[in-house]
């Protein structure tokens, strides 16, 4: 870790199984992972192995069973209901697989959405959203409906949504799964021009293994575990 | 947040406009059958209504309602004069007879002979005509929607003759009554011509209507009545809600109604509920990614509601609207609605169902969206 650069994440031992009895399926089973800021950090491995239970739990959705999470020091487990929510407003930006737009809402209204959730009003919330939509090449676009939008483009609006309020934890679920290769690896580009400032922490859950390259580690998950963390060299070699 | 909700809402036009047709549907349904219940019952009791000037009704003791009439006889009405208390007392012969025109066409009237010297009981309002001249010969004044009746598209004209029970009777005045509930056309005569129209046993007068005297109150003296001369004597509010209440209690009106009524009700409970399940259902993972991206439960809630707010408004002005539209167009006289209309009472009650159908509608799919996990956003 260098000096710049503090803990965002840390998680001990987490264990968190759903169902009961014979039933119960372990999805996480002793995960001790740290995430840095200003760091890309990749979850990679199987379906099922518990990448996105360990993710829904780091973004303070999931309740673990065991062991704990911080995040920018706060206990996860110690907050409230309300805290928790709370807490995704104002400190986690999100994106999504299926990017999970607001049909009805415009480009600008659907980025504007982490504002207007955290009170801010509609003006100032759309012209922060718009400014970002730009930086994201989207002005043509602030107004149009996400119908009217390529996948690519769909997938900058979700990344300047994930971005409005300046969340200092970014966690992206598949965010290439539903992009083309040269959208895929543009998107992560502007994610991490985007996100890796101003002591920011991002977690990528991702099956694609060409946007490897924009990792700075990437923590390898098999069946509810972590196997390994490996940083990009040692993952290219 | 309230623009989001709207626009989501807005968006899904099919399923809005099956919202709204669904409460629209479910508004219209209840406000007309409860403006027509209404106004049916008040029907019943029309002829009391419509005698404003006196305030206690006399009868035999065994009338049940306006339209059971066991003569009395007449001596009964100077018994009732002296009462104390009564400020004056007159008679009322009621009856009902055919009549016909003299092109043959028949149909059936209520006749009301009025007290012959005061002339207590004619309607308050003479479309044309004047009251006095009842007095001459075989005169008799008839309701407007009963004239319009009997020469449908003929212009109102008095000196037209018509028989009743076979006697002649000439139209002096066109009256605007209330309708009644028992027949399709108003007359009046004096008393002394009213009970010639029809064979009569040895007794005519149907009711004694008085009027209590400054100082006394109508049901004071209506028990002062019953007291001194056995007779049955009810203030005209009690006796009107008397009448209404033995329509009540003795047809099925009220279980016919009713029966729409809550069908209506359950049939926009049904409509809205299910209309609006699909549609978060669809949106469920819009509500799911509002939830993650840190909208409380109490917020969620607001959005919801907001959006079942504005479709039951929505939905019950369209209903109210179209229902208000029935009752200007349908109850013009001579049609057998005239009269009806739509109490604003019974608008308020139907706004307060409105909410109810919405707010029930509505629980199911409110319970989905709160017991949703966040963490759906993360599923594909």
């Amino acid at each position: 870790m260098s000096a710049a650069q503090a803990l965002a994440v840390d998680c001990r031992d987490v264990v968190k199984g759903f169902g009961s009895g014979e039933a119960r399926v372990m999805a996480l089973r002793g995960v001790t992972l740290q995430v840095n800021t200003g760091e890309m950090t990749l979850l990679v491995g199987p379906s099922g192995c518990g990448k996105t239970t360990l993710i829904s739990a780091i973004a303070g959705m999931l309740t673990p069973d065991s062991g704990g999470i911080r995040v920018f020091g706060e206990d996860l487990e110690r907050m409230s209901r309300r805290k928790l929510t709370a807490f995704r407003a104002g400190t986690v930006g999100f994106v999504f697989q299926q990017f999970n737009l607001l049909p009805a809402l415009t480009c600008v209204e659907n980025a504007s959405i982490p504002l207007r959730v955290l009170g801010r009003p509609a003006g100032e919330a759309n012209r922060r959203a718009a400014e970002l939509l730009d930086r994201l090449g989207m002005a043509q676009h602030r107004d149009r409906f996400p119908g009217d939008l390529s996948g690519g483009q769909q997938q900058r609006v979700a990344i300047a949504r994930a971005l409005v309020h300046d969340p200092r934890l970014v966690v992206c679920d598949e965010p290439t799964a539903s992009l083309d290769a040269a959208n895929g690896q543009a998107a992560m580009a502007l994610l991490r021009e985007l996100a890796m400032k101003d002591g920011r922490a991002v977690i990528v859950v991702t099956h694609d293994e060409r946007i490897y390259r924009f990792a700075d580690r990437i923590a390898h998950m098999a069946d509810g575990h972590i196997e390994n963390v490996s940083d990009l060299e040692t993952a290219a070699a | 947040m309230a623009v989001v909700a709207l626009r989501m809402l807005f968006g899904d036009r099919a399923k809005y406009f099956g919202l709204v047709l669904g409460v629209a549907f479910a508004t219209l349904l209840v406000t007309q059958q409860g403006g027509m219940f209404v106004g049916l019952m008040t029907r019943t009791a029309s002829v009391i209504a419509d005698i404003r000037e006196a305030d206690i009704w006399v009868m035999d003791p065994q009338a049940k309602y306006v339209d059971t009439v066991r003569a009395m006889r007449d001596t009964e009405l100077p018994r009732v004069r002296g009462v104390e208390g009564v400020a004056w007392a007159v008679p009322l012969f009621k009856t009902s007879a055919p009549v016909k025109t003299l092109d043959g066409r028949i149909d059936n009237a209520m006749v009301l002979g009025v007290d012959d010297a005061s002339l207590i009981g004619l309607p308050r309002i003479i479309l044309l005509g004047r009251p006095e001249d009842l007095r001459r010969p075989d005169a008799i004044a008839i309701d407007q929607a009963g004239y319009i009746r009997l020469w449908p598209g003929e212009p109102l004209r008095l000196g037209r003759e018509l028989e009743l029970n076979d006697h002649r009777a000439v139209i002096v005045a066109i009256t605007q009554a209330s309708p009644a509930f028992s027949a399709n056309i108003v007359i009046h005569a004096p008393y002394s011509r009213a009970v010639t129209f029809l064979p009569q046993g040895r007794n005519t007068l149907s009711f004694v209507l008085a009027r209590a005297a400054p100082g006394h109150t109508p049901g004071e003296v209506a028990k002062a009545i019953s007291a001194r001369t056995g007779l049955q004597a009810l203030s005209s509010a009690d006796f009107r809600w008397k009448t209404i209440a033995f329509y009540l209690a003795n047809t099925g009106i009220p279980i016919s109604f009713g029966l729409v009524i809550v069908l209506g009700v359950f049939v926009g409970i049904a409509v809205v509920g299910l209309t609006f399940n699909t549609f978060v259902a669809e949106n469920i993972r819009q509500y799911g990614a509002l939830k993650a991206m840190g909208l409380s439960d109490l917020r969620l809630t607001g959005l919801v509601l907001l959006q079942g707010a504005v479709v039951g408004l929505v939905g019950y002005g369209i209903g109210l609207g179209l229902a208000a539209m029935f009752f200007n167009f349908a109850t013009q006289p001579p049609g057998a609605l005239r009269g009806f209309n739509l109490p604003w009472w019974v608008a308020a009650g139907d706004a307060g169902l409105t909410a109810l159908i919405v707010l029930l509608a509505m629980f199911a799919s409110l319970r989905r969206v709160l017991v949703l996990d966040p963490a759906i956003v993360f599923r594909s």
